[in-house]
Parts: C-alpha cells; sequence; structure tokens
C-alpha cells in the first residue's frame, strides 16, 4: 500500500505539504485506564467537526483489569476516517499508536495488522529497569519487524515529561497532537474538544492538556515524515456525531418514552448512564429495578398505566424477561425492549459483538407470543427505531423488540441530525371516557387490532390477565375462544407485515450471489459488495430491518439469484466437520429463518470470534463461494 | 361525599356516591369457607367508605388462589405473573400518583418466587396497600409446603413433614429498609380487617398487611386451635393503631399495648408464638417515598421537552463550535 510511501512529499519551507489520502484506519492501544479511548474518540470527533466519515470500535480487554503489559490486555480504540462516508471499521490498520508492545500481540493475532500496518511504539521499555522488560521489548520489535511491519520508536514519555510529572495522565493528548499533525487536523478543534471533555476539570487541566496537544503536534512536525490530508466531504446536512447507546438513548427520548426501567448489563448500561444524565429534562425518567424480571415488570406496569416505556438489556435479561413478554404479548400491552446483544450463551462475552439473541427474540416464550422483532444497522437507525418501536408498540398493542449489538454500541460515526417532530413527544394518555359497551380487547375481525382502556377513564375497568381470555377481557378456558384470541394476535403480526415494502437491493437485482444481513454488519457487507463488483463479480446484497414479521417480497428476489447466503455474526456448523451432515447442520439464526420462511435453500456465512465483521472477511468468502483461485486477497 | 385522603390519592368527585355495587364485579370462585371471601368484601368496603373512583383503583395481583381477586373487583385489575405483583404495581404507581393502587399476593407469590420483589417493594414504599394472603400453603396448585408452612406441615412436596422452620412475612418484613406500616390482622374478624386495611389505605407510604387467611380446602390446621378459638388472638393496642370499638374489643383474650412507633417491640411482638398479635405493629410516616421521585416531573409540556431535546442534540452537533 501507498500508504507510507514518502517518495512524493513536497518540501515547502520547513513544513511537509500534505499528502492527500481517501481514509486512514488508526489504531490506539495501551494497558487499559491510560486514555487511548479518550484520545481515539476526541480524534474521531475532530474529523466527524471536519466534515469527514467517520466509525470508531473500542477495543476491550476481556478482563476488567488485566495486568500491565499483558499480551490480551489491549485497551484502546480503532477510528477509521474516511473522505466519504464510513460505514464499518475496515480491515488491517494502516497505523498504530501502542504505549507498551506487550499488547500489540494479541491485535495481532485479532488479524488487526499486516505489512502495511506502521506502528508507533512508546520506547521507554528499553530503558526499563528490570531485565525481563528490556528483552520483551526488544524481543517484541524483532518480531514485528519479521511481519514486515515499519516500526517507529517513540519517547513519548520523556517528551510529555518535560510539561508534566506523571506522563500517564497526559501522553493521550500528546498523542492526540501527533495524531493532529499527521492528518492535518484542525488545532483549534482540537482544543474546543479537549475543553468539552474535561469541562468539569480546572482551567490549569485544561491548559495542560492543551500544552500537551501542541506539543505533540510540534514534536510531530519536526520528526515525522509522514503528513496527510483526508479530504472532508461537502456535506449541507447538519451532522450530529455519537455512538449508538447514545443514539438509543436520544432516540428514547424522542420518542415520547416517560420511562426506561432497567438493570445494569453490559453492553446495554450505557443507554441508561446518558438517559440519567438528561431523561428528566424532557419529561422522562430511569428506574433502576433490583433485577431484569422486576426491571420489565415495571415497564409493562407504567405502560399498562398509560405512560410510553422501555426496558433495555443484553442477551441474558432477554432470558430473565421471557415471561413477562409472554405476558404482554398475551394481554396486549405496548413496551419497547431493546437488546444490545453481546456473545453468548450464558455470561459469554460481555464486551464483545455477537447476533445471537434473533432466535431468542423472535420465538424465546413460551406458548405462541408473536411479537414484532426490529435491528438497526447503522447507528442513526439506533435513533429512529426507537422512535418506530414506540409507534408500532402503540398501534399494533405489542411489545417491540429492537436489536442492537456491542459493535454499534461503542461504534461512533456521524448522521444528519434529526428532525424532532412534536407529534412523538406527545403523551398518548386518553382519559376522555371509555366508549359505552366496547370490549377491552375488541379485535378487529380483519386485522386483529384493538383499543385498550387505560386506568383513569371512566367505563374503561377490565382486568389484565395473562389466563386465555376473549375479547370481553374475561377469563375464558373455552376452546373456540382461546383458538380465536391467539389468531387475533397473530392476525395483527400479518397485517402488520402487509403494510411493509420489500427491502432495497444493493447492486443488481440478479447474479450469483445474494448476500442477506442483519444488524450492525451493513457497512462491511456493502463494502465487499462493492469490492466484489468492482472486480466484476456478480454479487449483491440485502440488508433487513425488520426481522419478525419477515418483510414481503423476499422469495422473487432470492430467486434471482444463484445463491443466496446470510452473512451473520453468530454460530453456525461448518460442512466438511466429520460429524456435520446436511441433515444436522445447524445453520445461522437469520439463515435458518429465512429457510423457515422462504422454504429456499439458503447458505450462511457466520462466526463468533466475538470480533466485528470486516469486509475483507467477506470479500474472502465471496470468492470461495464463486471459486476464483489466485484471489488478491491475502489470508 | 368527601373523604379525606392523603395527597397524593385521587380526589373523589363530589357528584358520585359509589356504592359497594361499584366495586364488585362477577361472583367469586373460591372454596366455600375460603378466607378470600371475607377479604374481597372488606376491600370493597373500604374503597366505598374512601369512595375511590373505581376507574382510579388498580388492584395488582400474581398468581395463586388470590391472584384471581382483582377479576371481583370493579376497578382496574392486572392479573399477573406469579410472584411480580409488586414490579407491576409499583410501575403503575411510579408516573400515576393519582390512582389508588392495590397489590394482592400469597405466601408462595410473596415470600417465594416474589421474594426479592417484596424486599425492594418495601424499600420503594411507594403508596399502595399490599395485602399478603397467607394461608400457610399453596392453594391453586394443590397443598405444597409454603415458605410460611409451619415446620413439619405434611404437604403433597412434603407427605412425612415439613422440614424446615418457616418465614414469619411481619419478622422478615420489620427487618427490612425503609419499611414504613407493617400490620397484622386475620380473614374472621372483620371488625379488626376492616380496621386493618382502612388504616392501610390510609397510609401515606406502602402498607404491609399480612391477613391470616383460611384455606379450608387444604391447611385445615393452620396454627392448630390457635386459629380456631378467638382467645388466641391478641390485640396490639394504642392510640396510633388500628382502634376498635370497645364491644368489638371484648372478642380477645389478651391485649397488650403496643405503640406503632417503637419497632424494637414490633419485633418482639412479631415473635410471639403462643398466639396470633394482630394489630399495627409499626408505621412511620416520614420514610423516603420513591413514588414522589418518580413523579416529580410528570406532565412536562411538548413544548418544553423538544426544547431542551434540541439542545441536548447540540452538544453532539458538528457545526456546534465547542
Ligand atoms: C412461573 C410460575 N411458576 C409456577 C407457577 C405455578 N403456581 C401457580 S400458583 C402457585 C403457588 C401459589 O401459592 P400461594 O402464592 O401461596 O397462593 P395461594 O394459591 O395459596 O393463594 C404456583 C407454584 C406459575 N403459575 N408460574
Ligand atoms: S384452595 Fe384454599 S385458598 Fe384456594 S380457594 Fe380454596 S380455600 Fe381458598
Amino acid at each position: 500500500m501507498d500508504y507510507i510511501d514518502s517518495g512524493d512529499i513536497l518540501n515547502e519551507g520547513d513544513r511537509i505539504k500534505p499528502r492527500k489520502i481517501k481514509q486512514a484506519i488508526v489504531e490506539i492501544v495501551s494497558d487499559s485506564g491510560e486514555g487511548a479511548q479518550k484520545c481515539g474518540q476526541s480524534f474521531g470527533a475532530i474529523s466527524a467537526k471536519m466534515g469527514n466519515g467517520v466509525w470508531t470500535v473500542e477495543i476491550i480487554p476481556a478482563e476488567i483489569q488485566p495486568p500491565a503489559r499483558s499480551r490480551e490486555g489491549a485497551s484502546g480504540i480503532r477510528v477509521r476516517i474516511g473522505s466519504d462516508k464510513v460505514t464499518n471499521m475496515g480491515n488491517h490498520a494502516d497505523l498504530v499508536i501502542a504505549l507498551n508492545e506487550q499488547v500489540l500481540y494479541g491485535r495481532i493475532r485479532q488479524d488487526a495488522y499486516n505489512e502495511n500496518t506502521l506502528m508507533f511504539i512508546e520506547n521507554k521499555w528499553a530503558k526499563s529497569e528490570q531485565e525481563s522488560v528490556r528483552q520483551q521489548y526488544s524481543e517484541a520489535l524483532l518480531k514485528f519487524k519479521e511481519l514486515g511491519i515499519q516500526v517507529i520508536e517513540i519517547s513519548m514519555e520523556e517528551e510529555c515529561l518535560k510539561l508534566m510529572p506523571d506522563p500517564r495522565k497526559g501522553k493521550n493528548m500528546w498523542i492526540l497532537g501527533l495524531l493532529c499533525y499527521m492528518y492535518d487536523r484542525d488545532i483549534p478543534k482540537a482544543e474546543n474538544q479537549i475543553r468539552k471533555i474535561f469541562k468539569k476539570k480546572t482551567d490549569e487541566v485544561i491548559d495542560l492538556n492543551i500544552k500537551l496537544l501542541q506539543a505533540g503536534y510540534d514534536w510531530a512536525r519536526e520528526n515525522l515524515p509522514f503528513h496527510y490530508e483526508v479530504t472532508p466531504m461537502d456535506v449541507d446536512d447538519d451532522m450530529v456525531v455519537m455512538n449508538g447507546n447514545e443514539a438509543l438513548s436520544l432516540g428514547v427520548m424522542a420518542s415520547g418514552i416517560e420511562l426506561c426501567s432497567m438493570y445494569p448489563i453490559t453492553p446495554a448500561t450505557s443507554v441508561s448512564h446518558h438517559l440519567a444524565e438528561y431523561f428528566e429534562r424532557v419529561g422522562g425518567i430511569v428506574h433502576q429495578a433490583e433485577d431484569e424480571i422486576s426491571a420489565i415488570g415495571f415497564a409493562i406496569g407504567a405502560s399498562f398505566a398509560g405512560k410510553p416505556a422501555v426496558t433495555v438489556t443484553s442477551g441474558p435479561g432477554l432470558a430473565l424477561k421471557t415471561e413477562f413478554i409472554g405476558l404482554a404479548v398475551m394481554a396486549e400491552i405496548p413496551l419497547v425492549i431493546i437488546d444490545v446483544q453481546r456473545g453468548g450463551p450464558s455470561t459469554g462475552l460481555p464486551t464483545k459483538v455477537e447476533q445471537s439473541d434473533l432466535l431468542a427474540a423472535i420465538y424465546g416464550e413460551a406458548g405462541d407470543a408473536p411479537k414484532i422483532v426490529l435491528a438497526a444497522a447503522t447507528i442513526e437507525e439506533c435513533f429512529h427505531f426507537v422512535v418506530l418501536a414506540r409507534k408500532l408498540a402503540e398501534s399494533f398493542r405489542t411489545p417491540v423488540i429492537l436489536l442492537s449489538d456491542a459493535n454499534l454500541a461503542t461504534g461512533v460515526q456521524p448522521f444528519p441530525r434529526p428532525k424532532i417532530d412534536p407529534l412523538w413527544l406527545t403523551n398518548p394518555i386518553d382519559q376522555s371516557p371509555w366508549k359505552d359497551g366496547a370490549w377491552p380487547f375488541g379485535w378487529d375481525e380483519k386485522t386483529g387490532t384493538s383499543k385498550r382502556p387505560i386506568p383513569g377513564q371512566k367505563g374503561g375497568m377490565y382486568t389484565v390477565t395473562g389466563l386465555a381470555h376473549g375479547q370481553t377481557g374475561k377469563v375464558a378456558y373455552d376452546p373456540e375462544i382461546n383458538q380465536a384470541s391467539v389468531e387475533s394476535r397473530s392476525r395483527k403480526i400479518a397485517s402488520f407485515q402487509k403494510s411493509l415494502k420489500s427491502p432495497k437491493i444493493n447492486g443488481d437485482p440478479e447474479g450469483d450471489i445474494l448476500l442477506v444481513g442483519w444488524g450492525s454488519t451493513l457497512g462491511a457487507i456493502e463494502e465487499a459488495v462493492a469490492d466484489a463488483r468492482a472486480e466484476g463479480l456478480k454479487v449483491s446484497s440485502l440488508h433487513l430491518r425488520f426481522l419478525f414479521p419477515i418483510v414481503p417480497g423476499l422469495v422473487d428476489i432470492f430467486k434471482r439469484f444463484k445463491k443466496v447466503i446470510t452473512v451473520e455474526i453468530n454460530y453456525s456448523d461448518t460442512l466438511g466437520h466429520p460429524m456435520v451432515n446436511q441433515e444436522n447442520r445447524r445453520y445461522a439464526q437469520l439463515a435458518w429463518l429465512l429457510r423457515a420462511q422462504t422454504h429456499m435453500d439458503i447458505d450462511c456465512f457466520s462466526n463468533v470470534y466475538g470480533q466485528p465483521l470486516n469486509p475483507e472477511k467477506v470479500l474472502k468468502m465471496i470468492k470461495r463461494e464463486l471459486k476464483i483461485e489466485n484471489s488478491e486477497v491475502k489470508v | 361525599m368527601l373523604v379525606q385522603t392523603h395527597e397524593l390519592c385521587s380526589v373523589p368527585s363530589l357528584d358520585h356516591d359509589y356504592g359497594m355495587e361499584d366495586y364488585g364485579k362477577g361472583v367469586a370462585r373460591w372454596c366455600p369457607g375460603c378466607g378470600g371471601h371475607s377479604i374481597l368484601t372488606t376491600v370493597q368496603r373500604v374503597c366505598k367508605d374512601m369512595q375511590y373512583e373505581p376507574e382510579k383503583t388498580v388492584v395488582v395481583s400474581g398468581i395463586g388462589c388470590s391472584g384471581r381477586f382483582p377479576h371481583y373487583m370493579g376497578t382496574y385489575g392486572f392479573h399477573g405473573l406469579h410472584g411480580r405483583a409488586f414490579p407491576v404495581a409499583s410501575g403503575v404507581k411510579f408516573r400515576r400518583p393519582d390512582l389508588n393502587v392495590f397489590v394482592v399476593t400469597g405466601d408462595g407469590d410473596c415470600c417465594s418466587i416474589g421474594a426479592a420483589h417484596w424486599v425492594h417493594a418495601i424499600r420503594y414504599n411507594m403508596k399502595m396497600v399490599a395485602l399478603l394472603f397467607d394461608n400457610g400453603i399453596y392453594g391453586l396448585t394443590k397443598k405444597q409446603t409454603s415458605p410460611t408452612s409451619p415446620l413439619g406441615t405434611h404437604s403433597n412436596t412434603h407427605p412425612r413433614g415439613s422440614v424446615l422452620p418457616p418465614i414469619n412475612p411481619i419478622q422478615t418484613t420489620l427487618g427490612l429498609a425503609n419499611v414504613s406500616f407493617v400490620a397484622q390482622t386475620v380473614d374472621w374478624n372483620s371488625a379488626h380487617l376492616y380496621a386493618t386495611i382502612r388504616k392501610a389505605a390510609e397510609h401515606p407510604g406502602l402498607a404491609f398487611v399480612r391477613i391470616v387467611q383460611r384455606c379450608p380446602a387444604f391447611m385445615r390446621d393452620l396454627y392448630g386451635d390457635i386459629a380456631v378459638n378467638p382467645k388466641n388472638l391478641i390485640l396490639l393496642s394504642h392510640e396510633n393503631g388500628i382502634n376498635l370499638k370497645p364491644k368489638a374489643r371484648q372478642a380477645f383474650g389478651r391485649v397488650i399495648e403496643h405503640d406503632p412507633s417503637n419497632i424494637h417491640k414490633a419485633r418482639e411482638h412479631a415473635e410471639i408464638n403462643n398466639g396470633i398479635p394482630i394489630g399495627l405493629l409499626y408505621q412511620n410516616t416520614d420514610n423516603a417515598r420513591y413514588d414522589e421521585y418518580g413523579a416529580h416531573n410528570i406532565g412536562m409540556g411538548v413544548e418544553e421537552k423538544k426544547q431542551n431535546l434540541e439542545s441536548l442534540l447540540d452538544q453532539y452537533s458538528t457545526s456546534n463550535s465547542v
């Protein structure tokens, strides 16, 4: 890659003229607690403010406090910036800045770097008092060089010591300065960013960090032969930049929901943190319940009483909520349930991405409990889908599960500023007298929908029950009534499906391969498809937002491709193992669903490495499927 | 008719005079002689005397024989999940301080499967009346041991007698953080039952009432002859407690003066085991109330919400200079 080729860098006095590049992938990694994420988030925010496309992914160690300098202890962030919209984390990093060399091993194992990656490594370890550390350091450098990686050692600590006695707390802003020079970022925007992140700190702290920023910038200008410009986009739209969990929390506030009832669970918890900060100023409140069961019960109680509510959780919490979800289906109580998925089963991989809750969300309850299941594919959708989910919940008098995942949760991306419709914020609570003689479950014969009485409405008094009941709401064990009521609840979902449009295809409407994805993999899949198409391959893709009910028109679309493959971050058996055959093969969850719904032979590509999908892996799979030998992509 | 109620109860309307018929619905399908019948009538009477608007009253129950209760009330009702009446009721009350909320729960429902919610509901101390129908057995599922079954109870799950000492719900509740009202009564003394539920309805917080309930179908011998002989009821009496007319007091063999502000004495009385102490064990009207926190910003206008939301979005805007 030409990224580090400085052949055409022009001298302009003592400054080098920045070279234009279309995109850059930068990582900052360290032991946890060294501020790498703050540095990367700031770099992303500054870039977004300059008009660049941005995507960030946090690098989180599995342990909360891994020992210092441990190989699997990398904590940090990847930031991908581009001249165009950036939709995923990309493949290999162009630059990684490491505060110690050990954490790089884990990242190398995760295939984050290749021979085009440039490494900046803190070199204080070379002078460590401990011989073992000095030795580890020199061994690592040798090893990285063997892999063909260009390593530059930098005395970051020493440089920062010139400004402060304990650089552990300041190095990150020095690095930010270095990055600002290297990618030609606006220094005033960077200073403003520092003021923003340290707004609760004293002026001295802010001044010191601005000095560190400037020092990093100056050092880079003197010492680095690299200087790039990632030209910003021309966007007229007013943009906002945030991560998926912030977008979910803003979506909750904009949807008119008044209560978030939750129990802490990674990676969903920060949604409630953001809400706790601000919700009360927009008429809402957060309730931290004693457990997930209580959290959803509380939300259902509020919603029954006419106050729109959401409960936010992740896989293990979703499992605990199933009995109440069944009740909400049975008693037709509107409710939004947000599941920010993580690795499972059980406690699984709490901080890592997985898309394994799809079937649990659709089919998890005992008994027949149809409901609406949606999945956000972008940060922007994290916002808008909460508004949508609340509306659907009320229109169809049903729980709606909105799926997000750990990748969207912490990924940062700019998107057009939402236009808040005051209608979203109006309180739906109707306290006018209930229509005389109307039943609490007056199911429309055709659509299965009905209007519900809300406490406070005169004449509407009825008793919610999870027992079988008919239109009158009274407990009924009559076989006909049970058949009819289960049918009505199912019909509601069917009538909602009728209102959906057939999904858009990315690429040509026919070809050799159609990839079908859902959730946070959108960007990686579409980038892989674009790369494949650029090489002349007949590949298209389709991304589903409505998972249940399934959108119309899929069979017609699928028929026009030789092969349909779902791409998912969950488990599936791979054919080829002696124990696995066509009969017992377990499919990825969307593939399973689509096979059942379309009766078509749909294949799947999925894994559970706990990593966001990158375009290269998808491209490789496409080529393997099309049996293209000598593919340019290296394994 | 206007009745004195706490500020967060619904204000009874003047143009209505609700009668008993406004609070009833259907025919209760409990066994003959079941304690449920008298509790139902008593709750309806209290609602009538408080002139609660039926549409502003919500009765939330769990699952069990007691869970059927809301179906027989002319109010709004919520017959939810086994053990989960408290979370639902708390959710109803949190943002609707105008609603009168009752919780009806059984001993299995409250003290076993829903025990976590019981602990926390006491701590939330939201204004509602919680009635524990304690028959010392699982009724609906036909005679399994309950956590309140006396040691040695013969049941279908312990045919040779239960092996663990029971939970004493009163004693347990008195040990919970932020407890504000604990009373005990029995279903078969209607004067005391009424006075207790009435006092509970007037309490500004969560009023926990354990009702010792007869279950002739499966638990004839709960407390042996203590239950049969009225002389075995021990009346806890105080001017701030649950007061009975002098005639009604005469039925009691023993009367103990007990100041309900004294939690230590309350805990002592809770442990009496040679009779059933009934009355108000503890009351404190100054405890923190989670429903007051929950309701502090209800009813905000759309304009204000939108304005504040826009300024929050400003903080995320890329065109924002800071
Ligand atoms: C999740 C769940 N587990 C078990 C049951 C079965 N069940 C229904 S009621 C009950 C026990 C009821 O006992 P108690 O709460 O003492 O009430 P009672 O019937 O005696 O009034 C059980 C175990 C259920 N409905 N739901
Ligand atoms: S089984 Fe017991 S508690 Fe249940 S209705 Fe019959 S008498 Fe009442």
